[in-house]
């Protein structure tokens, strides 16, 4: 059988060895934590909490203030210092809740976790989104959003994105080695929502362990199984994974339940069993510390609203002075340019470099080798859409399929003539989706 | 606040190959052919080789020069252009003639109309074309030392018998780079291997070439014939490093296809029915011309709506 896959992509050097085999390390805050209302698409959570409060580990600060949104909590003990903006990793300032943290760790009265079979679809949902859950993979759409399509019954696979396929994060390795009861009880509690779904763990083949591991686990489960895909960036992009999976392709404007899928990540569907199972809101995530900059590249389990710079510290500091720090993976991850921001429920690794491929690399102009078409998993033609977008051509932009880029960054990785391809299109992107926002 | 990290947008890091590495590579993969011409065709050779490319290197550093835009020869692109053209020339040449050659295919072809990547089509074939119409004496001169008779094609088409072996070797008349064709096969597999290039153009172009010959050439099939077109004239030097020009060829993989057929059919044309027994050269720049309609008809589809699989 042909290896489950899709056309285009890239193969970077993936840089997974310096951290694959660090067992998950749970990392204490000592400093403040600072918990950005916005750390999720849609509408910034309500602070339900005022300066000088104290708070408890695992009581809700902030609730949700629309339907699209999500609710956020404490992740520790202590007193709430502020509730100003600070700065995040894209650069913007967030309005934000800042907690003193007072070391003492000291836990709110859990509620009493209602028995799995008691509880009704409702229930179930209502309890994800109560939780504080998002899509834990990077976007931070709310899940329970994901889990509510109009018509559940037709959704015929729910599948687990376990591609990882972003190079240097190893998150989601260490969980499905780690954890995989949970991963495969969320993948349960989420199939109980369908009906008529099977469930899928999607695991690229450079992880020929998890997939043993999770075969193996998952032998007498009728409804599960596991997919091994072929390693190549970017299979985790949603739309990308359900083709490899199903062979239905979606276009930008669809969503996953049209193609009669529910898509969620690693992380993600752990958090899914701890909130239904466990009664834990979300409250930690892992993230990856690495780069050649770091003295030891680690897997942290993080609570929260952990300060980034300690994250460093916990990982030995710097051996050499980085140039490039990077939240998330190098493909789709934010440069920031300085550690002093919070962890949030989206951030998957802190990559530190000593050099920047970007900056060294002058642009030149394009020799049209073809090369971003045949790199492009979106079938858009980077080259065309860049012209457009750098001569602010919006109909050309549009009738070239612009929009169905999906920012995945392959156009400017394999540029010879090193042009910012993706830059350009993705602000281009950013422009008409703001504008059609307006309409 | 010096210790500030770069910032920029993603992807964060990028792949090694750049514009210099490939138009080095292709100068390697070139090497062969020149230095079989150089040993075919001696002294005279080389000396017509280091002119073209010391004339297309220095053109464009002093237009660039005088148009105060920055110098661009560190990509090799002149170089590429440089070799091209003198391994088109014939050893016969007087210098001046890659003077001019070299002059025109930087100066008028690529630079006037905006340099690197926007030239229309190959500098080093548009300077070769614009040299045949203009000194076909000088350009049609095979008459060496070693072969006193007609280049093989022109020999083929005059109905004479040709020796195969010979031509796959190299050891005929012709233009410096491209009587040898097993010289030619090896550096073409040394980008195909780079994967510089692919077999999108060069095969669609010699299978459509080879079935037009079938069709149209007279001989049905009759395998020395065959042989005797594939490996005379320009064919191979133009089917692996000249059609496959990035600047100059379709985006598209489909209008690659559809690029590859139309120079096969372009180039039997010129060869069967044409006065000349050449034609590679104007079925490429013609090739050239169409680019921009080939690549509007065949944009592909997007992922999700209908262009997944392809």
């Amino acid at each position: 059988m042909a290896k489950l896959t899709f056309i285009g992509g890239i193969h970077p050097y993936d840089g997974k060895d310096l951290s694959k085999d660090k067992p998950i390390r749970e990392v204490l805050p000592k400093g403040d934590l600072v918990y950005p209302l916005s750390q999720h698409i849609g509408a910034p959570a309500n602070p339900i909490v005022k300066k000088g409060d104290r708070v408890l580990t695992g009581q809700k600060i902030a609730e949700a203030s629309g339907f699209v949104s999500s609710p956020i909590y404490a992740t520790v003990s202590g007193t709430v210092k502020a509730i100003e903006p600070r700065r995040v990793v894209t650069g913007d300032n967030v309005m934000s809740i800042v907690v003193e943290n007072d070391g003492l760790y000291e836990e709110v009265e859990w509620p009493e976790v209602r028995p799995f079979e008691e509880l009704t679809r409702e229930d179930k949902i209502n309890i994800i989104k109560e939780a504080g859950i998002v899509g834990m993979g990077g976007a931070g759409f709310p899940t329970f959003i994901k889990l509510s399509p109009k018509e559940p019954e037709k959704i015929e696979y729910v599948i687990v994105n376990c591609a990882e396929c972003e190079p240097y994060l190893t998150s989601d390795y260490r969980k499905m080695l780690e954890e995989p009861d949970k991963l495969i009880g969320g993948l349960k509690v989420s199939l109980s929502l369908f009906e008529n779904a099977r469930g899928i763990l999607a695991v690229e083949d450079n992880k020929p362990d998890c997939i043993e591991r999770l075969r193996e686990l998952t032998k007498d489960e009728p409804k599960i199984a596991v997919k091994a895909l072929k390693t190549k960036y970017p299979q985790g992009s949603e739309r990308h994974l359900i083709y490899a999976v199903t062979g239905r392709a979606i276009n930008s404007s669809q969503l996953p339940a049209d193609a009669g899928c529910v898509v969620n990540n690693v992380d993600t569907v752990i958090a899914i069993y701890n909130a239904v199972m466990e009664g834990r809101p979300l409250m930690h995530r892992i993230v990856t510390v690495t780069g050649d900059a770091i003295a030891e590249p680690c897997n942290f389990k993080v609570r929260i609203g952990t300060n980034y710079h300690e994250l460093v510290e916990e990982a030995g500091g710097f051996k050499t002075p980085p140039v490039k720090i990077v939240s998330g993976g190098p493909m789709m991850g934010f440069g920031i340019f300085d550690l002093d921001v919070p962890t949030t429920k989206t951030s998957s690794a802190l990559l530190c470099m000593t050099k920047d491929d970007v900056s060294y690399m002058e642009p030149s102009a394009c020799i049209n080798c073809g090369k971003c078409v045949e790199a492009c998993p979106g079938r858009v033609v980077p080259r065309l859409l860049a012209d457009c977008a750098e001569h602010y051509d919006e109909e050309g932009f549009l009738k070239n399929n612009g929009m169905e880029c999906c920012e995945c960054g392959c156009c400017s990785y394999v540029c010879p003539a090193k042009r910012p391809l993706t830059q350009v299109i993705k602000s281009m992107r950013k422009m008409q989706l703001a504008k059609k926002k307006k309409k | 606040m010096s210790d500030l990290m770069k910032v920029s947008s993603n992807p964060h890091i990028r792949s090694k190959v750049t514009t210099k590495s490939i138009m080095l590579a292709v100068v390697v993969a070139l090497l062969p052919a020149a230095g079989f011409g150089i040993y075919n065709f001696g002294l005279d050779a080389l000396i017509l080789i280091l002119v073209t490319i010391a004339t297309t290197v220095l053109t464009e550093y002093l237009y660039e020069k005088a148009m105060h835009k920055p110098v661009t020869i560190g990509d090799f692109s002149a170089v590429v252009t440089g070799l091209l053209l003198a391994l088109n020339l014939p050893s016969t040449a007087p210098w001046w003639i890659a003077v001019i050659g070299g002059v025109f295919a930087i100066l008028v072809v690529k630079m006037l109309f905006g340099g690197l990547g926007q030239n229309f089509m190959n500098p080093a074939l548009g300077a070769r074309c614009f040299l045949l119409i203009s000194y076909t004496s000088i350009m049609c001169n095979f008459q060496t030392d070693t072969y006193t008779g007609a280049t093989p094609l022109a020999a083929l088409k005059a109905g004479e018998d040709v020796n195969i072996l010979d031509m796959v070797i190299g050891r005929t008349a012709g233009t410096i780079g491209e009587t040898s064709m097993i010289a030619i096969v090896i550096g073409a597999c040394f980008l195909l291997l780079l994967g510089v290039i692919d077999l999108r153009i060069p095969g669609t172009y010699l299978v459509s070439f080879i079935i037009f010959l079938i069709l149209f050439g007279g001989h049905g099939v009759d395998p020395a014939f065959i042989s005797a077109h594939l490996a005379g004239g320009g064919l191979m030097l133009g089917a692996f490093f000249m059609a496959t020009d990035y600047v100059t060829r379709p985006i598209t993989k489909k209008g690659q296809y559809l690029y590859g057929i139309f120079l096969g059919v372009l180039t039997g044309i010129f060869r069967i029915f044409g006065p000349s027994a050449e034609g590679v050269s104007y079925a490429i720049i013609i090739g050239n011309l169409i680019v921009p309609l080939i690549e509007k008809v065949t944009l592909p589809k997007a992922f999700g709506k209908g262009g997944e699989r392809s």
